[in-house]
Protein backbone atom coordinates (compact mmCIF):
# COMPACT_ATOMS: atom_id res chain seq x y z
CA UNK A 1 0.00 0.00 0.00
CA UNK A 2 2.53 2.22 1.04
CA UNK A 3 4.83 1.43 -2.04
CA UNK A 4 1.20 2.48 -4.33
CA UNK A 5 1.42 5.75 -2.99
CA UNK A 6 4.83 6.49 -2.60
CA UNK A 7 5.45 5.75 -6.64
CA UNK A 8 3.38 9.10 -8.16
CA UNK A 9 5.15 11.00 -5.56
CA UNK A 10 8.45 9.50 -6.99
CA UNK A 11 7.24 10.25 -10.56
CA UNK A 12 5.97 13.61 -9.29
CA UNK A 13 9.32 14.53 -7.74
CA UNK A 14 11.60 13.08 -10.90
CA UNK A 15 9.51 15.17 -13.43
CA UNK A 16 10.37 18.04 -11.31
CA UNK A 17 14.15 17.26 -11.81
CA UNK A 18 13.88 17.48 -15.02
CA UNK A 19 11.64 20.19 -15.08
CA UNK A 20 13.28 23.03 -12.48
CA UNK A 21 15.27 22.18 -10.09
CA UNK A 22 19.12 20.49 -10.21
CA UNK A 23 21.38 21.45 -13.19
CA UNK A 24 18.52 22.47 -15.60
CA UNK A 25 16.96 25.23 -14.18
CA UNK A 26 16.41 28.70 -16.48
CA UNK A 27 17.53 31.59 -13.71
CA UNK A 28 20.81 34.05 -14.04
CA UNK A 29 24.10 32.37 -11.65
CA UNK A 30 26.74 35.16 -12.41
CA UNK A 31 29.79 34.30 -14.08
CA UNK A 32 33.08 33.61 -12.13
CA UNK A 33 36.38 35.29 -14.11
CA UNK A 34 36.43 32.02 -16.09
CA UNK A 35 33.38 31.49 -16.96
CA UNK A 36 32.99 35.16 -18.49
CA UNK A 37 36.40 34.12 -20.46
CA UNK A 38 35.21 30.70 -21.92
CA UNK A 39 31.56 32.35 -22.85
CA UNK A 40 33.19 35.55 -24.37
CA UNK A 41 35.82 32.59 -26.13
CA UNK A 42 32.78 30.45 -27.71
CA UNK A 43 31.27 33.90 -28.90
CA UNK A 44 34.30 34.45 -30.39
CA UNK A 45 34.42 31.27 -31.93
CA UNK A 46 31.11 31.20 -33.14
CA UNK A 47 30.44 34.55 -34.43
CA UNK A 48 31.63 36.24 -37.31
CA UNK A 49 31.55 40.23 -38.16
CA UNK A 50 29.40 41.94 -40.09
CA UNK A 51 28.60 45.46 -41.71
CA UNK A 52 29.49 47.75 -38.56
CA UNK A 53 28.96 45.16 -36.02
CA UNK A 54 32.71 44.13 -35.68
CA UNK A 55 34.37 41.08 -33.13
CA UNK A 56 35.63 43.74 -31.04
CA UNK A 57 31.92 44.23 -29.93
CA UNK A 58 32.22 40.74 -27.90
CA UNK A 59 34.73 42.27 -25.80
CA UNK A 60 33.42 43.26 -22.05
CA UNK A 61 34.66 46.42 -20.03
CA UNK A 62 34.54 46.76 -16.30
CA UNK A 63 30.51 47.76 -16.39
CA UNK A 64 29.76 44.45 -17.99
CA UNK A 65 32.01 42.43 -16.27
CA UNK A 66 30.67 43.71 -13.19
CA UNK A 67 26.84 43.01 -13.95
CA UNK A 68 27.55 39.19 -15.63
CA UNK A 69 29.74 38.78 -12.03
CA UNK A 70 26.83 39.13 -9.86
CA UNK A 71 23.86 38.88 -12.63
CA UNK A 72 23.03 42.59 -12.61
CA UNK A 73 23.08 42.82 -8.45
CA UNK A 74 26.42 43.54 -7.48
CA UNK A 75 27.46 44.62 -3.79
CA UNK A 76 26.22 48.14 -3.14
CA UNK A 77 30.38 49.00 -2.81
CA UNK A 78 31.72 47.85 -6.27
CA UNK A 79 28.06 49.40 -8.31
CA UNK A 80 29.12 53.03 -6.32
CA UNK A 81 32.87 52.58 -7.46
CA UNK A 82 31.95 51.37 -11.06
CA UNK A 83 29.07 54.20 -11.07
CA UNK A 84 31.55 57.16 -9.94
CA UNK A 85 34.33 56.02 -12.33
CA UNK A 86 31.43 56.73 -15.23
CA UNK A 87 30.36 59.54 -14.02
CA UNK A 88 34.07 60.93 -14.15
CA UNK A 89 34.10 59.99 -17.85
CA UNK A 90 31.10 61.87 -19.20
CA UNK A 91 32.42 64.59 -21.10
CA UNK A 92 29.33 67.42 -20.28
CA UNK A 93 29.08 70.28 -22.28
CA UNK A 94 29.34 73.51 -20.97
CA UNK A 95 26.04 76.22 -21.14
CA UNK A 96 22.56 74.93 -21.44
CA UNK A 97 21.72 71.56 -22.07
CA UNK A 98 18.71 71.88 -23.92
CA UNK A 99 18.27 71.46 -27.53
CA UNK A 100 15.52 71.48 -29.86
CA UNK A 101 13.15 68.73 -28.54
CA UNK A 102 11.27 68.51 -32.65
CA UNK A 103 14.27 66.76 -33.30
CA UNK A 104 14.45 65.18 -29.76
CA UNK A 105 11.21 63.44 -30.79
CA UNK A 106 11.94 62.42 -34.37
CA UNK A 107 15.27 60.93 -32.53
CA UNK A 108 13.45 58.94 -29.60
CA UNK A 109 11.09 57.65 -32.03
CA UNK A 110 13.71 56.20 -34.26
CA UNK A 111 14.99 52.74 -33.71
CA UNK A 112 17.59 52.34 -35.97
CA UNK A 113 21.65 52.28 -35.64
CA UNK A 114 24.53 50.58 -34.50
CA UNK A 115 23.12 47.01 -36.17
CA UNK A 116 25.21 44.93 -38.60
CA UNK A 117 22.92 46.46 -41.42
CA UNK A 118 22.77 50.29 -40.56
CA UNK A 119 25.38 52.20 -42.07
CA UNK A 120 27.46 54.01 -39.43
CA UNK A 121 25.99 56.71 -37.75
CA UNK A 122 22.53 58.78 -38.13
CA UNK A 123 20.97 56.20 -35.28
CA UNK A 124 18.45 57.01 -33.60
CA UNK A 125 17.95 56.35 -29.49
CA UNK A 126 15.19 53.60 -29.95
CA UNK A 127 13.82 55.71 -26.79
CA UNK A 128 10.02 54.37 -27.70
CA UNK A 129 11.01 51.05 -28.00
CA UNK A 130 11.29 50.77 -24.03
CA UNK A 131 9.23 54.10 -22.22
CA UNK A 132 6.35 55.79 -22.44
CA UNK A 133 7.71 59.75 -23.52
CA UNK A 134 4.92 61.49 -25.19
CA UNK A 135 1.53 60.54 -23.78
CA UNK A 136 -0.08 60.61 -26.67
CA UNK A 137 1.98 57.97 -28.52
CA UNK A 138 0.70 54.39 -27.35
CA UNK A 139 3.40 52.48 -29.37
CA UNK A 140 5.57 52.79 -26.26
CA UNK A 141 7.68 50.09 -24.31
CA UNK A 142 7.35 49.47 -21.25
CA UNK A 143 10.93 47.83 -20.14
CA UNK A 144 11.58 51.19 -19.15
CA UNK A 145 9.70 53.82 -16.17
CA UNK A 146 7.29 56.28 -18.23
CA UNK A 147 8.42 59.67 -19.34
CA UNK A 148 5.61 61.42 -19.71
CA UNK A 149 5.59 64.71 -17.68
CA UNK A 150 8.91 64.18 -16.74
CA UNK A 151 9.88 67.71 -17.00
CA UNK A 152 6.50 69.10 -15.48
CA UNK A 153 6.96 67.30 -12.42
CA UNK A 154 10.58 68.35 -11.45
CA UNK A 155 11.91 71.89 -13.71
CA UNK A 156 14.21 72.11 -15.78
CA UNK A 157 17.47 73.68 -13.90
CA UNK A 158 20.60 72.94 -14.22
CA UNK A 159 20.84 70.02 -12.32
CA UNK A 160 18.31 68.58 -13.66
CA UNK A 161 19.42 69.22 -17.46
CA UNK A 162 22.86 67.72 -16.04
CA UNK A 163 21.21 64.54 -14.47
CA UNK A 164 19.14 63.93 -17.82
CA UNK A 165 21.67 64.26 -20.48
CA UNK A 166 24.54 62.30 -18.19
CA UNK A 167 21.91 59.67 -17.67
CA UNK A 168 21.16 59.61 -21.63
CA UNK A 169 25.07 59.75 -22.48
CA UNK A 170 25.88 57.06 -19.83
CA UNK A 171 22.99 54.91 -17.67
CA UNK A 172 25.60 53.10 -15.95
CA UNK A 173 27.04 55.99 -14.20
CA UNK A 174 23.53 56.50 -11.86
CA UNK A 175 22.73 52.76 -11.97
CA UNK A 176 25.68 50.08 -12.48
CA UNK A 177 23.72 47.33 -14.09
CA UNK A 178 20.73 49.22 -15.59
CA UNK A 179 18.78 47.60 -18.83
CA UNK A 180 19.30 51.31 -20.42
CA UNK A 181 22.20 51.36 -23.07
CA UNK A 182 25.06 54.01 -22.94
CA UNK A 183 23.98 56.38 -25.72
CA UNK A 184 26.72 58.89 -25.85
CA UNK A 185 29.88 56.48 -24.10
CA UNK A 186 29.16 53.76 -26.83
CA UNK A 187 29.16 56.94 -29.67
CA UNK A 188 25.67 56.04 -30.61
CA UNK A 189 24.21 59.53 -30.59
CA UNK A 190 26.07 62.79 -30.50
CA UNK A 191 26.20 65.81 -28.65
CA UNK A 192 23.80 67.29 -30.30
CA UNK A 193 21.52 64.72 -30.34
CA UNK A 194 21.64 63.57 -26.75
CA UNK A 195 21.10 67.91 -26.05
CA UNK A 196 17.65 67.57 -28.33
CA UNK A 197 16.89 64.48 -26.14
CA UNK A 198 17.06 66.40 -22.84
CA UNK A 199 14.81 68.64 -23.92
CA UNK A 200 11.97 66.78 -25.01
CA UNK A 201 12.17 65.81 -21.51
CA UNK A 202 12.29 69.11 -19.95
CA UNK A 203 11.25 71.82 -22.53
CA UNK A 204 7.71 73.29 -21.74
CA UNK A 205 7.10 73.23 -24.96
CA UNK A 206 7.83 69.54 -25.32
CA UNK A 207 4.28 67.80 -25.47
CA UNK A 208 5.86 65.63 -22.60
CA UNK A 209 5.09 68.21 -20.52
CA UNK A 210 1.72 69.40 -22.07
CA UNK B 1 -6.29 19.38 -43.50
CA UNK B 2 -3.49 20.98 -41.84
CA UNK B 3 -4.07 24.51 -42.42
CA UNK B 4 -7.52 24.89 -40.11
CA UNK B 5 -5.43 22.57 -37.53
CA UNK B 6 -2.85 24.84 -36.98
CA UNK B 7 -5.43 27.44 -37.58
CA UNK B 8 -6.99 25.79 -34.66
CA UNK B 9 -3.78 25.45 -32.55
CA UNK B 10 -3.08 28.83 -32.51
CA UNK B 11 -6.64 29.72 -31.14
CA UNK B 12 -5.50 27.54 -28.49
CA UNK B 13 -2.46 29.10 -28.03
CA UNK B 14 -4.36 32.89 -27.01
CA UNK B 15 -6.21 30.67 -24.32
CA UNK B 16 -3.24 29.68 -22.90
CA UNK B 17 -1.01 33.04 -23.41
CA UNK B 18 -1.01 35.00 -20.52
CA UNK B 19 -3.82 37.87 -20.32
CA UNK B 20 -2.13 40.45 -21.66
CA UNK B 21 -2.00 38.78 -24.98
CA UNK B 22 -6.10 38.42 -25.26
CA UNK B 23 -6.23 42.53 -24.75
CA UNK B 24 -3.77 42.95 -27.30
CA UNK B 25 -5.28 45.10 -30.02
CA UNK B 26 -3.52 42.60 -32.66
CA UNK B 27 -4.83 39.57 -31.19
CA UNK B 28 -7.75 39.37 -34.07
CA UNK B 29 -5.33 40.68 -36.72
CA UNK B 30 -3.62 37.58 -35.65
CA UNK B 31 -6.74 35.38 -35.88
CA UNK B 32 -7.43 36.42 -39.08
CA UNK B 33 -3.77 36.25 -40.85
CA UNK B 34 -3.68 32.69 -39.44
CA UNK B 35 -6.82 31.93 -41.20
CA UNK B 36 -5.27 32.56 -44.82
CA UNK B 37 -1.24 31.91 -44.33
CA UNK B 38 0.36 29.64 -46.40
CA UNK B 39 1.64 26.83 -43.92
CA UNK B 40 0.60 23.86 -46.22
CA UNK B 41 2.35 25.13 -49.52
CA UNK B 42 5.96 25.55 -47.77
CA UNK B 43 5.42 21.87 -45.52
CA UNK B 44 4.66 20.80 -49.70
CA UNK B 45 7.72 22.52 -50.90
CA UNK B 46 10.05 20.99 -48.28
CA UNK B 47 8.50 17.97 -49.13
CA UNK B 48 9.81 17.94 -52.10
CA UNK B 49 13.24 19.55 -51.08
CA UNK B 50 13.58 16.65 -48.58
CA UNK B 51 12.95 13.66 -51.76
CA UNK B 52 15.04 15.70 -54.62
CA UNK B 53 17.99 14.31 -55.07
CA UNK B 54 20.70 16.83 -54.77
CA UNK B 55 24.70 17.32 -54.47
CA UNK B 56 27.63 15.72 -56.00
CA UNK B 57 26.17 12.10 -54.83
CA UNK B 58 22.99 12.90 -56.40
CA UNK B 59 20.83 11.61 -53.50
CA UNK B 60 17.30 12.71 -51.74
CA UNK B 61 17.58 13.41 -47.97
CA UNK B 62 15.34 10.54 -47.21
CA UNK B 63 17.99 8.90 -44.85
CA UNK B 64 18.48 11.69 -42.70
CA UNK B 65 18.47 10.60 -39.57
CA UNK B 66 16.79 13.34 -37.27
CA UNK B 67 17.30 11.36 -34.25
CA UNK B 68 15.00 8.87 -34.32
CA UNK B 69 16.84 6.51 -37.09
CA UNK B 70 17.69 7.12 -40.79
CA UNK B 71 14.67 8.65 -42.54
CA UNK B 72 12.35 8.34 -39.02
CA UNK B 73 10.65 11.80 -39.69
CA UNK B 74 7.54 11.17 -37.15
CA UNK B 75 8.10 12.67 -34.52
CA UNK B 76 11.77 13.71 -34.94
CA UNK B 77 11.62 17.53 -34.42
CA UNK B 78 9.68 17.02 -31.19
CA UNK B 79 13.14 14.93 -29.74
CA UNK B 80 15.32 17.94 -30.99
CA UNK B 81 17.99 19.37 -29.95
CA UNK B 82 19.50 16.62 -28.86
CA UNK B 83 23.21 14.87 -29.27
CA UNK B 84 24.49 12.53 -32.10
CA UNK B 85 27.06 10.38 -31.61
CA UNK B 86 28.12 10.47 -35.26
CA UNK B 87 29.03 13.77 -34.99
CA UNK B 88 30.02 14.46 -31.61
CA UNK B 89 27.16 17.43 -30.74
CA UNK B 90 24.06 18.39 -29.38
CA UNK B 91 22.49 19.80 -33.05
CA UNK B 92 19.28 21.13 -33.80
CA UNK B 93 16.91 20.64 -36.46
CA UNK B 94 18.74 23.33 -39.23
CA UNK B 95 22.30 22.28 -37.72
CA UNK B 96 21.30 18.64 -38.49
CA UNK B 97 19.81 19.26 -41.71
CA UNK B 98 23.16 21.13 -42.92
CA UNK B 99 24.94 17.78 -41.61
CA UNK B 100 22.91 15.43 -43.87
CA UNK B 101 23.05 18.19 -46.74
CA UNK B 102 27.00 17.35 -46.11
CA UNK B 103 27.10 13.88 -45.35
CA UNK B 104 24.33 12.33 -47.40
CA UNK B 105 24.26 14.50 -50.51
CA UNK B 106 28.34 15.09 -50.10
CA UNK B 107 27.39 19.29 -50.47
CA UNK B 108 29.85 21.62 -49.01
CA UNK B 109 29.22 23.67 -46.13
CA UNK B 110 29.17 26.81 -47.72
CA UNK B 111 27.17 25.25 -50.28
CA UNK B 112 24.85 23.77 -47.71
CA UNK B 113 24.18 27.55 -46.09
CA UNK B 114 24.89 29.73 -48.90
CA UNK B 115 21.09 31.31 -48.31
CA UNK B 116 19.73 29.65 -44.80
CA UNK B 117 17.09 32.49 -44.20
CA UNK B 118 15.04 33.38 -47.33
CA UNK B 119 12.58 36.10 -48.05
CA UNK B 120 9.19 37.23 -48.99
CA UNK B 121 10.40 36.24 -52.98
CA UNK B 122 11.88 32.95 -52.16
CA UNK B 123 12.08 30.82 -48.67
CA UNK B 124 14.92 29.22 -48.58
CA UNK B 125 15.67 25.53 -49.00
CA UNK B 126 16.52 24.96 -45.17
CA UNK B 127 13.14 27.26 -43.78
CA UNK B 128 11.21 24.99 -46.16
CA UNK B 129 12.83 21.60 -45.22
CA UNK B 130 11.90 22.90 -41.87
CA UNK B 131 8.77 23.09 -42.52
CA UNK B 132 8.06 19.67 -43.84
CA UNK B 133 10.36 18.24 -40.35
CA UNK B 134 8.11 19.95 -38.51
CA UNK B 135 5.25 19.40 -39.35
CA UNK B 136 5.95 15.55 -38.85
CA UNK B 137 5.25 16.16 -35.28
CA UNK B 138 2.87 18.20 -34.77
CA UNK B 139 0.37 16.66 -31.87
CA UNK B 140 3.42 15.16 -30.37
CA UNK B 141 5.17 16.32 -26.84
CA UNK B 142 8.59 18.30 -27.08
CA UNK B 143 11.06 15.89 -25.44
CA UNK B 144 14.68 17.35 -26.23
CA UNK B 145 17.74 15.57 -24.98
CA UNK B 146 18.28 16.35 -21.38
CA UNK B 147 20.88 13.04 -20.51
CA UNK B 148 23.56 13.22 -22.09
CA UNK B 149 26.33 15.22 -20.58
CA UNK B 150 27.01 17.35 -24.20
CA UNK B 151 23.11 17.62 -23.64
CA UNK B 152 23.39 19.48 -20.10
CA UNK B 153 26.12 21.29 -20.78
CA UNK B 154 24.33 22.47 -24.10
CA UNK B 155 21.52 23.50 -22.21
CA UNK B 156 23.87 25.46 -19.79
CA UNK B 157 25.44 27.17 -22.54
CA UNK B 158 22.30 28.45 -23.60
CA UNK B 159 21.61 29.36 -20.03
CA UNK B 160 24.91 31.80 -20.04
CA UNK B 161 24.27 32.99 -23.02
CA UNK B 162 20.92 33.89 -22.27
CA UNK B 163 22.08 36.25 -19.49
CA UNK B 164 25.33 37.35 -20.94
CA UNK B 165 26.02 41.11 -21.12
CA UNK B 166 28.03 42.02 -24.46
CA UNK B 167 27.88 44.77 -26.92
CA UNK B 168 28.25 48.33 -27.82
CA UNK B 169 24.14 48.35 -25.87
CA UNK B 170 25.08 45.99 -22.91
CA UNK B 171 22.69 43.62 -24.06
CA UNK B 172 21.43 39.87 -23.16
CA UNK B 173 18.92 38.06 -24.32
CA UNK B 174 17.31 38.78 -20.81
CA UNK B 175 17.40 42.73 -21.39
CA UNK B 176 14.90 42.21 -23.10
CA UNK B 177 13.24 38.49 -22.37
CA UNK B 178 14.22 38.30 -18.66
CA UNK B 179 11.00 39.47 -16.80
CA UNK B 180 7.24 38.95 -17.65
CA UNK B 181 4.87 41.53 -18.36
CA UNK B 182 7.09 43.95 -20.72
CA UNK B 183 6.88 45.57 -24.25
CA UNK B 184 9.08 46.96 -26.98
CA UNK B 185 6.82 49.25 -28.47
CA UNK B 186 3.83 46.93 -28.87
CA UNK B 187 5.29 43.71 -29.02
CA UNK B 188 4.33 42.01 -25.76
CA UNK B 189 7.76 39.74 -25.24
CA UNK B 190 7.78 36.58 -24.09
CA UNK B 191 9.79 36.22 -20.58
CA UNK B 192 11.68 32.59 -21.90
CA UNK B 193 12.86 31.64 -18.78
CA UNK B 194 9.58 30.63 -17.95
CA UNK B 195 7.56 27.78 -18.53
CA UNK B 196 4.35 29.55 -19.15
CA UNK B 197 5.39 31.96 -21.27
CA UNK B 198 8.09 29.96 -23.24
CA UNK B 199 5.90 26.53 -24.18
CA UNK B 200 3.29 28.34 -26.13
CA UNK B 201 6.40 29.84 -28.45
CA UNK B 202 8.09 26.02 -28.72
CA UNK B 203 4.92 24.97 -29.91
CA UNK B 204 4.81 26.84 -32.57
CA UNK B 205 8.49 27.27 -34.06
CA UNK B 206 9.20 27.24 -37.03
CA UNK B 207 6.44 29.70 -38.43
CA UNK B 208 4.75 31.63 -41.08
CA UNK B 209 5.74 34.96 -39.96
CA UNK B 210 3.37 37.75 -41.56
CA UNK B 211 5.75 40.19 -40.69
CA UNK B 212 8.57 38.71 -42.62
CA UNK B 213 6.03 37.33 -45.73
CA UNK B 214 8.15 34.18 -45.39
CA UNK B 215 8.53 31.10 -43.86
CA UNK B 216 11.04 31.32 -40.94
CA UNK B 217 13.41 29.49 -38.46
CA UNK B 218 14.09 29.57 -34.84
CA UNK B 219 18.52 30.39 -36.01
CA UNK B 220 16.52 32.91 -38.32
CA UNK B 221 14.91 34.12 -34.91
CA UNK B 222 18.62 33.99 -32.80
CA UNK B 223 19.99 35.39 -35.88
CA UNK B 224 17.73 38.49 -35.50
CA UNK B 225 17.83 38.97 -31.47
CA UNK B 226 21.75 39.44 -32.04
CA UNK B 227 21.45 42.36 -35.28
CA UNK B 228 19.15 43.71 -32.47
CA UNK B 229 21.58 43.53 -29.37
CA UNK B 230 23.95 45.21 -31.92
CA UNK B 231 26.49 42.37 -31.48
CA UNK B 232 28.50 40.42 -34.42
CA UNK B 233 26.61 37.38 -36.28
CA UNK B 234 26.33 34.01 -35.09
CA UNK B 235 27.01 31.73 -37.42
CA UNK B 236 23.98 28.94 -38.65
CA UNK B 237 24.15 26.27 -37.17
CA UNK B 238 26.86 26.76 -34.80
CA UNK B 239 26.93 26.27 -30.36
CA UNK B 240 24.93 29.80 -30.19
CA UNK B 241 22.05 29.46 -31.74
CA UNK B 242 21.66 25.46 -31.21
CA UNK B 243 22.73 25.99 -27.22
CA UNK B 244 19.69 28.73 -26.91
CA UNK B 245 17.07 27.12 -28.38
CA UNK B 246 17.98 24.02 -26.51
CA UNK B 247 17.42 26.26 -23.53
CA UNK B 248 14.18 27.16 -24.49
CA UNK B 249 13.20 24.30 -25.62
CA UNK B 250 13.84 22.19 -22.66
CA UNK B 251 12.36 25.42 -20.32
CA UNK B 252 9.09 24.57 -22.72
CA UNK B 253 9.48 20.39 -22.70
CA UNK B 254 6.37 18.48 -22.37
CA UNK B 255 4.25 20.91 -24.44
CA UNK B 256 2.36 19.34 -27.54
CA UNK B 257 4.04 20.91 -30.70
CA UNK B 258 1.10 22.14 -32.81
CA UNK B 259 3.03 24.32 -35.62
CA UNK B 260 4.33 24.91 -38.01
CA UNK B 261 2.26 28.21 -37.05
CA UNK B 262 1.41 31.47 -38.05
CA UNK B 263 3.29 34.84 -36.27
CA UNK B 264 2.80 38.00 -36.20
Amino acid sequence: MRSFLLLPLAAALASCSTMGGGDLSPGPRGESAADMQRITNVLKSNMHERGQAKMSRIELDDVQRLCNQYADNPPAEQAKRIEAAQLAAIPFPSGSLIGDWKSGEKIAQSGRGMTWNDKPGNAGGSCYNCHQINPKDEAHGTIGPSLAGFGKIRGNRPEIQHYVYGKIYNAKAYNACSQMPRFGHSGTLTEQQMKDLTALLLDPASPVNK
Amino acid sequence: MRLTAAAAGLALGFVLAPASAQQSPYADYQRMTAENAPIELYELAGEELWKKPQGPKNVSLERCDLGQGPGVLKGAYAGLPRYFADADRVMDLEARLVYCMMTLQGRSHEDATQRVFGNADKASELALLSAYVAGQSHGMPMRPGVSHPKEKASYELGRELFYHRAGPWDFSCASCHGEPGKRIRMSELPALNRAQDVRPLMATWPAYRVSNATFITLEWRMNDCYRQMRMPEPKYGSEIPVALIHYMTVNAQGVVYRGPAIKR
